[in-house]
């Protein structure tokens, strides 16, 4: 019986130990000579699945192996700008056009649009529903209504700032009622829910949001098809005379491929609940 | 309440059809988190045998050093790693910042001292003649070493076991240095973040589940071999 036990214990113990060298050996080679490109992206491609869609095609097309880290488009760029990713895919466009004056970047490419909403509570106890953006605003700044905000410079976040500024509102910050949240899109959402607060999202996360919530949200559209709202995604690759070790190659390749009629035709085609997500706009 | 529960059926049904998401993040874990331990007794072991055995000047303080970073927080460590591996920074060319081999840098950094810390004080509380009859019974270095090891070995595997809890179950690393990217360094803790905060909880309890049961295999070991001796 002892002998058994220890002969168990060993040969479990030695299990272990192979599978460790097994994954750590094909994890190596898996490592070695391809074509890895790293990409810094917004939450909402992420939290979407677009990615999750795009990904194999373009493995199956090029070759290449897409990594993308989903941060705040504000995050993205920074890391841009530390050289830590190859090519980018964010959607703030007033700080991507710094980022390629500074020189961070180059070839910015537009390829998808959506649009900005105003969601809230069903009961709407401030009373925006059908108001113009700015307005709306006003109201929530004025009734002093709970709102989460991503606080995390992305690209909704900026974009939600500059509303403030154009509601002639100095953004709020340490107020009771305005939450900073500080994650990506989805949770923000998801905290605006627990916390009965309204929140501004791009649209394609919100209907990945109806759907985790099976078509029956707590939190609903209430501010929408506004000028203002518009939402435009980009891919920038990072400048190599800046970052001489950026993969620059794939980045083009990558950047071309997302522009193409096959993948423009996907992003259409990308829906959630019968709904279209994003709309491809690359020219 | 219904969440709840479904949730959990929806973590049974993720573990038994053998998810492929939920197995990456399993395999991300057990790989980064074995390495990291493996290299941390390769260098924590003689590092605390010689803090636990030898009289030397500086002992103390290399000894409150060691001990005051048993409670590294993982974000520091997180920190000063991306800090360095940041192509930008020092470290930049080894190309170790949102890659697997990265997090394990990090962790070995945040294991290390439970590892020597925990082994100097194995050694310390063997008994001195232990010592004294080794010397006499004609040992030498290595072998003084590893008698010394063998006799304070349920100390030290608890002190592997301490360690290697503690690398499964940080989140600060693992988020910071590997970037969360699915299917390559998304682990079992980055991924139970994400999906609690996306309000998916079957995932994340599925997940938990596995880590729980990584602990209690872990512990089981050592528990077993003590019971043997």
């Amino acid at each position: 019986m002892k002998k058994f036990r220890l002969l168990a214990c060993l040969s479990l113990t030695m299990i272990f130990l192979l599978s460790v060298s097994i994954i750590s050996i094909s994890s190596l080679s898996a490592e070695e000579g391809e074509k890895v490109l790293k990409m810094s992206t917004t939450t909402s491609t992420d939290n979407t699945g677009l990615l999750d869609v795009l990904a194999p095609e373009l493995m199956k097309d090029t070759g290449i192996e897409l990594k993308w880290i989903a941060v705040g488009t504000g995050k993205a760029l920074e890391m841009g700008k530390n050289c830590d990713v190859d090519v980018l895919l964010v959607h703030a466009p007033d700080a991507e056009k710094k980022f390629v004056k500074e020189g961070f970047g180059r070839n910015r490419k537009e390829l998808m649009y959506n649009d900005f909403i105003i969601i809230g509570p069903k009961s709407d106890p401030a009373g925006v529903k059908n108001k113009k953006v700015r307005n709306a605003l006003q109201i929530i700044s004025k009734k002093k209504a709970k709102f989460a905000s991503r606080g995390d410079k992305s690209g909704t976040h900026q974009l939600e700032l500059k509303l403030w500024k154009e509601s002639k509102i100095n953004a709020p910050d340490k107020e009771d009622w305005y939450i900073q949240t500080g994650q990506g899109m989805l949770q923000t959402i998801n905290i605006a829910a627990e916390r009965d607060a309204y929140t501004i999202t791009d649209r394609g996360t919100y209907i990945k949001y109806e759907a985790n919530m099976k078509g029956n949200p707590p939190l609903v559209i209430l501010v929408e098809k506004d000028k203002a709202l518009f939402n435009q995604y980009s891919a920038i690759e990072v400048n190599p005379s800046k970052c001489p070790k950026v993969n620059n190659a794939l980045a083009k390749q990558y950047i071309k491929w997302m522009a193409s009629k096959k993948a423009q035709k996907m992003i259409g085609d990308f829906k959630l609940m019968e709904k279209p997500l994003f709309t491809p706009n690359a020219k | 309440m219904e969440y709840l529960i479904e949730g959990f059926l929806n973590a049974f049904h993720l573990l038994f059809t053998g998810d492929e998401e939920t197995y990456s993040a399993v395999f991300t874990t057990v790989h980064v988190s074995s390495m990291s331990i493996i290299i941390s007794l390769i260098i924590g072991l003689p590092a605390g045998f010689i803090l636990g055995y030898y009289e030397f000047t500086g002992k103390k303080q290399i000894r409150a050093v060691v001990d005051t970073l048993l409670a590294l927080p993982t974000v520091v460590v997180g920190l000063l790693v991306y800090a360095f591996v940041t192509r930008k920074g020092p470290l930049g060319d080894f190309n170790l910042l949102f890659e697997v081999s990265g997090i394990i840098v990090g962790q070995v950094l945040l294991i290390l001292p439970i590892v020597i810390s925990l082994s100097a004080t194995a050694i310390e509380s063997l008994d001195e003649r232990l010592k004294n009859t080794l010397i006499t019974l004609g040992a030498r270095g290595n072998t003084i070493i590893i008698s010394s090891l063998y006799e304070a070995r349920f100390a030290i595997m608890a002190a592997a076991v301490n360690a290697y809890s503690r690398a499964i179950s940080e989140v600060g690393v693992s988020m910071m240095i590997g970037g969360n990217i699915k299917w390559h360094t998304r682990t079992i803790t980055t991924a139970i973040a994400l999906e609690t905060g996306k309000g998916q909880f079957a995932m994340g309890i599925a997940l938990g589940i596995v880590l729980l049961a990584i602990g209690f295999f872990v512990n089981w070991v050592l528990i077993f071999f003590k019971k043997r001796a």
